[in-house]
């Protein structure tokens, strides 16, 4: 949590990202800056777009509208040559450890894929030795090297997986949910192992997870995500102390305690029963679950703006919303 | 890969039933190699004393003669010979053809796949045997180009199994995984789409074999494929047919044959498939 952070140069710039799959957009008007060695915390309902977002950011889905801008190099322009060479710096965790290894090739292959493409003058056995080092590292054992994913539990295939992403010490590593589908005492030893990772590499990595207890464990700032667009910007603490838009507000009521809240702020978060996969083509997707929705709300889309330095929002009523006491007030 | 195939083959020497077959298989591929060493008769001389004589160990004609008194057992082997090559020739070619075609068209997709599946429906729309035909009346008769037309139409299922295999194998999360690993498109397809397309592929392989066989049988018959002396399975087979009453022997001799062939093929493609398939979870 300590690592420095430069906020002059960003490794990464995202401009105006849209996705669409056919008719329906999945990712609009997205736009951040990620620093080296950052950590960014991304969070949203299902289906808000998470993880198309961290594809398009890999370019393995197609974006319709953009940039996304590395060190200098827009990833949506260049040809597939020169992406494939930037991608030794671009790495991901995914979500499903078993289904992202190939069920036919074994653990040190699947590792040493990225050294055969991209260290391709290092003969068999100093790839071994990498392949093997790498394993340790993780948490796993050198002899496990010639089994097969299927012999091994969920969160030694997730191990596996940050092996592969990390054997090349990548300046991004992106994790789409990377411990959502592991038991929760497995989940702190993954997360764990990707922070010593990050530590020793340097590695500024986008965390994308439900789970806000984790992300807020990770992250320097947090993005919350709602209906494709991103709603807060936020360093961590400021999050957590005073989120301003409502869905953040409800997200953060949302989790479970361990000392106990009062009810009345449990019972004002959003309706379940409206999704924000229904299409919403004017105004604040929101608005719906909204208990502080107004006129203008149905109107114009609001965009992100800055409400205190640092703390971004993009909500009409962001300036005049109780910083606190979000149960009591009910809107006009 | 490596990994794969000595998996593979671990789990193939457990398997007695396919164990089995594959001997039977080789044996047989040996016998009709250095057969003819042995057997003291010739696939073509006619031997006027013993026309159409039943099989008999102590006699010359360990399996009897044919209606021309030539010996059977030298043209069974002969024939045993031709059909393996044909099958195997014409499987194997429609195996990489349609491998390297199938896969590509499965994973690059879009326009590419829609014109080469295109391709494929135009040449299975054209019948097989005025294909034949046309073939050898450019290049005249010629067993190579008999090998070369049937695998040359054969790799079109092969290609459509491989297709339809790769498409599903391509949204797996693998895939993804390589292609953000920075693995370029000959890669993915060499590393990550066949080797998990192999299993079906190499067992409907199996399957082609004795299609093959079948189907040349079904080109000689019509004067098209192997002509006399030379002879194959299914020449011989109709033969025979010709005969079955007064000397079943001489259907009898080449039908077993293809039949233990066709058996044995079978069982070793499934316990090839089972021996492939990876256990995934």
């Amino acid at each position: 949590m300590n690592a420095v952070i430069s906020v002059s140069n960003p490794l990464l710039r995202i401009t105006d990202l849209r996705v669409d799959f056919g008719s329906h957009t999945a990712l609009r008007d997205v736009s951040f800056d990620l620093f080296a060695g950052e950590t960014l915390g991304l969070v949203g309902e299902s289906g808000s777009g998470k993880s198309t977002l961290a594809r398009a950011i890999l370019r393995l889905v197609r974006s319709s509208h953009g940039s996304v801008v590395w060190r200098g190099r827009d990833l949506l322009s260049c040809d597939s040559r020169e992406l494939r060479a930037l991608r030794r710096d671009l790495q991901i965790v995914f979500q499903d450890p078993l289904a992202s290894l190939n069920p036919r090739m074994t653990v040190g292959e699947a590792i040493a894929e990225p050294l055969c493409i991209f260290e391709g003058a290092l003969n068999a056995r100093e790839r071994t030795g990498r392949v093997a080092a790498m394993l340790e590292r993780v948490g796993l054992t050198a002899h496990m090297i010639s089994r097969f994913p299927h012999e091994f539990s969920g969160g030694q295939c997730q191990r596996i997986g940050i092996a592969r992403a990390m054997i090349l010490s990548p300046k991004l590593l992106v994790c789409d949910e990377p411990v959502s589908s592991l038991d929760v005492s497995i989940q702190g030893q993954i997360v764990n192992l990707l922070l010593d990772l990050q530590r020793d590499v340097g590695t500024a990595m986008i965390f994308i997870s439900h789970n806000l207890a984790v992300v807020r464990h990770l992250s320097h700032r947090i993005l919350v995500m709602y209906a494709g667009r991103l709603v807060e910007i936020a360093p961590r603490d400021a999050l957590f102390a005073a989120p301003i838009h409502p869905y953040s507000r409800a997200l953060l009521a949302a989790v479970p305690s361990p000392t106990p809240v009062s009810r009345t702020v449990q019972a004002s978060a959003a309706p379940v029963e409206a999704s924000s996969s229904q299409p919403v083509t004017t105004g604040c997707a929101f608005r719906g679950r909204c208990a502080y929705a107004v006129a203008v709300c149905a109107i114009t889309i609001p965009p992100l703006e800055e409400m205190t330095p640092g703390h971004w929002a993009a909500c009409h009523r962001g300036r005049e919303l109780p910083a606190s006491g979000l149960g009591t007030f009910r809107g006009c | 890969m490596s990994g794969l195939f000595d998996d593979a083959a671990r789990r193939l020497r457990s398997n007695p039933g396919a164990l089995c077959a594959m001997f039977i298989i080789l044996s047989m591929v040996a016998l009709t190699l250095i057969g003819p060493w042995f057997n003291p008769n010739g696939g073509e001389a006619l031997d006027w004393s013993h026309v159409a004589s039943q099989p008999a160990l102590q006699s010359a004609h360990w399996f009897g003669t044919d209606r021309l008194g030539r010996d059977l057992f030298a043209r069974t082997l002969q024939g045993t010979r031709v059909s393996l090559a044909v099958g195997l020739v014409a499987s194997a070619v429609s195996l990489l053809v349609g491998i390297g075609y199938g896969g590509v068209a499965g994973y690059v997709g879009g326009r590419t796949d829609h014109v080469m599946m295109r391709i494929i429906e135009i040449l299975s729309g054209l019948p097989l045997i005025f294909f034949v035909i046309f073939l050898t009346v450019i290049f005249g008769r010629n067993e190579y180009l008999l090998f070369l037309s049937i695998g040359a139409v054969g790799w079109l299922t092969m290609a459509r199994i491989v297709r339809g295999q790769t498409l599903s194998i391509r949204q797996r999360e693998f895939i993804e995984a390589a292609v953000a690993s920075g693995a370029g498109t000959a890669r993915i397809i060499a590393k990550h789409v066949i080797p998990n397309v192999i299993g079906p592929v190499i067992v409907y392989a199996t399957l082609t074999v004795p299609q093959i066989i079948m189907f040349e049988s079904f080109l000689s018959f019509l004067g098209l494929g192997i002509q006399e002396p030379r002879a194959s399975l299914g020449t011989l087979i109709a033969e025979g047919a010709g005969e079955m009453e007064a000397a079943p022997w001489i259907l009898l001799v080449p039908g077993g044959f293809l039949a233990v062939l066709l058996l044995c093929l079978n069982i070793f493609g499934d316990g090839l498939r089972d021996a492939l398939d990876v256990k995934e979870r």
